[in-house]
């Protein structure tokens, strides 16, 4: 374009100095911290499958999945996991039939009715009922529940699965209040506002516009509350008894998949003994069930995303 | 009505002509991905000068102006090719440590980006990047800054203030002291008055004017009035080609090329 | 004009009014649920509790009589636990959220690294707890210690600690990070002096969140054997141990009513104790809010 002007006198020294160590060392350390949650898995994997297999080496599976009686600690020793399982069922059912139309009610409630300022209220009171210790919804399930449950059903034991069952429900209550009002919340204003502006209720527009928008995650949280009350241990440990039975009476002394692992593991079990390997193949067990919920519910809210 | 009278008018103070050669660029293509986004640009400029950048939005100017201190790098799949030569470095080239480079080709961005910490904390970040601890030195390094980024008076009194409490006018001139501490060569703006109102940015032009005695300026600018006011090179940009880069005053007057008259005279952009 | 809104169906209209009404009703009677159930338990217990809410219970170590009881060795132990966990779980989950935000590539790895902490985070509890007495009760030898505790409570929290400290992280502007950058910093100096000031008390409210929930926490704990009666305090990371929620638990387990209501008393205790957590993570974040 015009003549080159001449080149400037001034120089730079761009060239390498030493490379901070910290540099160097910092993304090992950091990969490092990473690859802890990493071996967290095979770690758990690796235990819970090793140890399930020496496990099945004396106790054959088909007993395992095939007996209807679990006495693994009284002669003559039986080692059939039903009971077991029917007892988490029970307490999840009825979790369940508690928490999800109250958790979902409550969420209509707070994503389509409550204003701003009830919202901001109430919100947080419920994250506390999902921040209180497992323990003391126990204690609250033996000594204010189960004194009304045994009011009502005179015939209950002290410790019944509808008991435990309902205060399971309560504790999960939040975790699908929220998880689905976050799924609510997200439903764009504008297919609310088309749906009233052809003068439908608040409730109308609740149940047939919001909640079907939303169902994927609201679909998502009941899922995820529904793995959480499998897993839960300690109300069901405090509340719903130890004895493995085989029964759909909610008015029964039952004993969880958890429960059982805490009381194998209150009583001083050697190494290496039958009893020590049931916690394995009990915890396997639970670990299946609970992941493939997880994985389901992570399904469920990316396929089945409404997109907007 | 003729369409070159609603083209800015040139002032005097950018008329200079015996300027040095600092940043040399030649042939140089870059891409994102596969969007090839600079196309063979070639350009000088200047030493202690004021050069802007002028083009519509997406033209690439802001992209060659990251190419300068090497701020593209942090951008995933992006390619050089061809030269960028600071002051006698090819800057692309192995040997050069880019952390060196930006201590040497300092930026100030289009939104004031201060640290949540003390407006002294602010300024004394750089120096203390690069190994100054003597709190007496800090100190002094801090005054200097803030004296030629003419914010000094405003805040001598509260240097532990929190660099938030400031408007934004005086945080804009804040990140340049913050640039300045660091004893750059060269000052790179991106659009650094476009946040601002005038008032403001009528500050920070005039405080480049004092600036080009001691730094070299290259400001990338949607405002081709604030381009013809305060540089003394400007360079057009047109869909990631240099079309045209010229003395502001001639290029402003008289362009040689067809799409920067239209650019200028409102045409498009 | 005014056939216009009477013409319509008035009946079939006031009909789906009170429809409208009575749901309305009972969406917030289940909202008022909740909290009815959280007031009826804090009212439960704190009526039991409240007598023997006294210095006893804190200076005592646990007895075969409820009134001499006390759980000072589970207070005690909880508090270690707590100091334990807390820098180790601080660490490795905060060097974990920076690998993952700042530093790991964009591949199939790092997803599934991502993939692998969004799954820990639901595994139960009590798993946990089983790993624990693979891992570190029997494999690594350190029997039923407050090391072993720890390290296993360390990694329940590692997930909730890493999302929280991820998401904190990534609330922090992009031009924050240039500026630094632009200044001549190296990766980890723009991490270290920008990036991380400007998120700590982010990611200190997730993980003071994620401690109070360890300190709540029992199943697995009682799974590595932390022992139900302690009555001496801990002296090195290799000694036996019990915290409050087994203590709590062991008196629960009692027949007699008035370890019912110790039991009442350690809750009251415990609870107290996640509030103040609780509170001092919600007023980080009102100071984090003021620094965005």
């Amino acid at each position: 374009m015009n003549q080159q002007p001449p080149k400037s006198s001034a120089r730079l020294d761009l060239t390498k100095g030493k490379t901070s160590i910290a540099d160097k060392i910092m993304p090992v350390l950091l990969f490092l911290c990473a690859s802890v949650s990493v071996l967290t898995t095979i770690g758990i994997v690796y235990t819970l499958l090793s140890e399930t297999i020496s496990f099945f080496r004396i106790v054959p599976i088909q007993e395992f999945f095939g007996s209807l009686k679990w006495s693994p600690l009284i002669n003559p020793k039986s080692f059939g996991i039903w009971p077991l399982l029917s007892g988490t069922m029970l307490i999840t059912i009825i979790a369940i039939i508690v928490a999800v139309p109250i958790g979902l009610a409550s969420a209509i409630y707070l994503s389509e009715y409550a204003s701003r300022r009830v919202r901001k209220i109430v919100k947080p009171i419920l994250e506390v009922l999902a921040g209180v210790p497992t323990i003391v919804y126990g204690y609250f399930a033996l000594t204010f529940i189960t004194p009304i449950v045994r009011s009502i059903f005179p015939d209950t034991g002290v410790f019944n699965a509808l008991s435990a069952g309902i205060v399971v429900g309560i504790m999960i209550i939040p975790m699908i209040s929220s998880l689905s009002e976050d799924a609510m919340s997200a439903v764009p204003d504008s297919l609310r506002n088309g749906a009233y502006a052809l003068g439908a209720t608040r409730f109308e527009v609740a149940t047939k516009i919001v909640v079907p928008a939303a169902l994927s995650g609201i679909v998502a949280s009941f899922v995820l509350a529904f793995s959480r009350a499998i897993g839960e241990t300690m109300i069901v440990t405090v509340a719903a008894g130890s004895t493995p039975n085989l029964t759909a009476n909610p008015l029964e002394s039952i004993q969880t998949m958890t429960a059982y692992i805490v009381q194998v593991s209150m009583g001083d079990i050697p190494h290496g003994s039958v009893e020590y390997g049931t916690i394995f193949a009990v915890g396997m067990t639970l670990f299946v069930i609970t992941l493939v919920l997880n994985m389901l519910a992570q399904y469920v809210s990316k396929r089945f995303r409404e997109e907007y | 009505m003729s369409t070159t009278t609603a083209a800015p008018q040139v002032t005097e103070t950018t008329k200079s002509v015996d300027f040095k050669t600092i940043i040399d660029i030649k042939d140089m293509d870059l891409y994102y991905g596969t969007y090839h986004a600079l196309k063979k640009v070639n350009l000088t400029i200047p030493e202690k000068a004021v050069t802007a950048f002028i083009g519509p939005s997406g033209c690439g100017k802001s992209t060659l102006l990251r190419t300068l201190n090497r701020m593209n790098d942090m951008i995933p799949n992006t390619k050089i090719e061809g030269l960028v030569d600071i002051a006698g470095t090819d800057i692309y080239s192995n040997e050069v440590d880019v952390e060196t480079l930006r201590k040497k080709v300092g930026m100030v961005f289009q939104q004031a980006n201060p640290f949540p910490k003390s407006i002294y904390d602010n300024v004394a970040y750089g120096p203390r990047l690069h190994g100054i601890k003597n709190k007496a030195q800090l100190d002094e390094i801090v005054e200097q800054s803030l004296k030629q980024a003419a914010l000094w008076n405003e805040v001598k009194d509260f240097l532990k203030r929190s660099a938030f409490s400031l408007s934004g006018g005086q945080q804009q001139r804040l990140c340049i002291a913050r640039a300045l501490a660091v004893n750059p060569e060269i000052l790179l703006m991106d659009e650094a008055t476009s946040a601002l109102d005038p008032i403001s940015t009528l500050k920070i032009e005039e405080l480049t004017q004092e600036l080009k005695n001691k730094y070299t300026i290259v400001m990338v600018t949607h405002n081709m009035h604030q381009a013809a006011r305060i540089s003394d090179q400007t360079v057009f940009f047109l869909n990631g080609e240099v079309v045209e880069f010229d003395q502001t005053d001639k290029l402003f007057s008289n362009p040689s090329d067809k799409r920067t008259e239209d650019y200028i005279t409102g045409r498009f952009g | 004009m005014n056939n216009l809104f009477q013409d319509a169906n008035r009946q079939q209209i006031s009909g789906r009014r009170r429809n409208d009404l009575i749901w309305r009703i009972l969406f917030l009677g289940a909202t008022l649920f909740g909290i009815v159930a959280l007031s009826a338990l804090i009212i439960t217990i704190v009526t039991d509790g409240i007598a023997r809410l006294n210095p006893d219970l804190f200076t005592n170590y646990p007895s075969r009589r409820a009134s001499a009881s006390g759980m000072k060795s589970a207070i005690v132990g909880s508090l270690y636990m707590l100091c334990l966990m807390a820098p180790l779980s601080f660490v490795l989950g905060v060097g974990a959220a920076i690998y993952l935000e700042e530093y790991a590539p964009k591949n199939r790895f790092t997803r599934l690294i991502q993939l692998n902490i969004s799954t820990l985070a639901g595994v139960p509890s009590i798993v946990y707890g089983i790993l624990g007495l693979a891992i570190f009760v029997r494999t690594f030898g350190l029997e039923r210690s407050l090391l072993s505790g720890a390290l296993t409570m360390t990694l329940l929290v590692l997930p909730i600690i890493i999302v929280a400290s991820q998401e904190a992280i990534r609330a922090v502007p992009r031009a924050r990070r240039d500026a630094s950058f632009a200044l001549g910093a190296t990766k980890w100096q723009t991490v270290s002096r920008s990036v991380l000031p400007s998120s700590i008390s982010a990611i200190m409210t997730g993980v003071i969140l994620a401690l109070s929930r360890a300190i709540g926490e029992t199943a697995p704990l009682i799974i590595i054997g932390a022992a139900t009666y302690v009555a001496f305090l801990p002296e090195s990371l290799f000694d036996t141990f019990t915290v409050m929620p087994i203590q709590i638990y062991n008196w629960i387990a009692r027949p007699q009513e008035a370890f019912q209501d110790l039991a009442a008393s350690g809750i009251i205790v415990l609870m107290i104790m996640l509030v103040i957590m609780n509170v001092a993570a919600i007023m980080l974040r009102n100071k984090y809010q003021k620094n965005i």
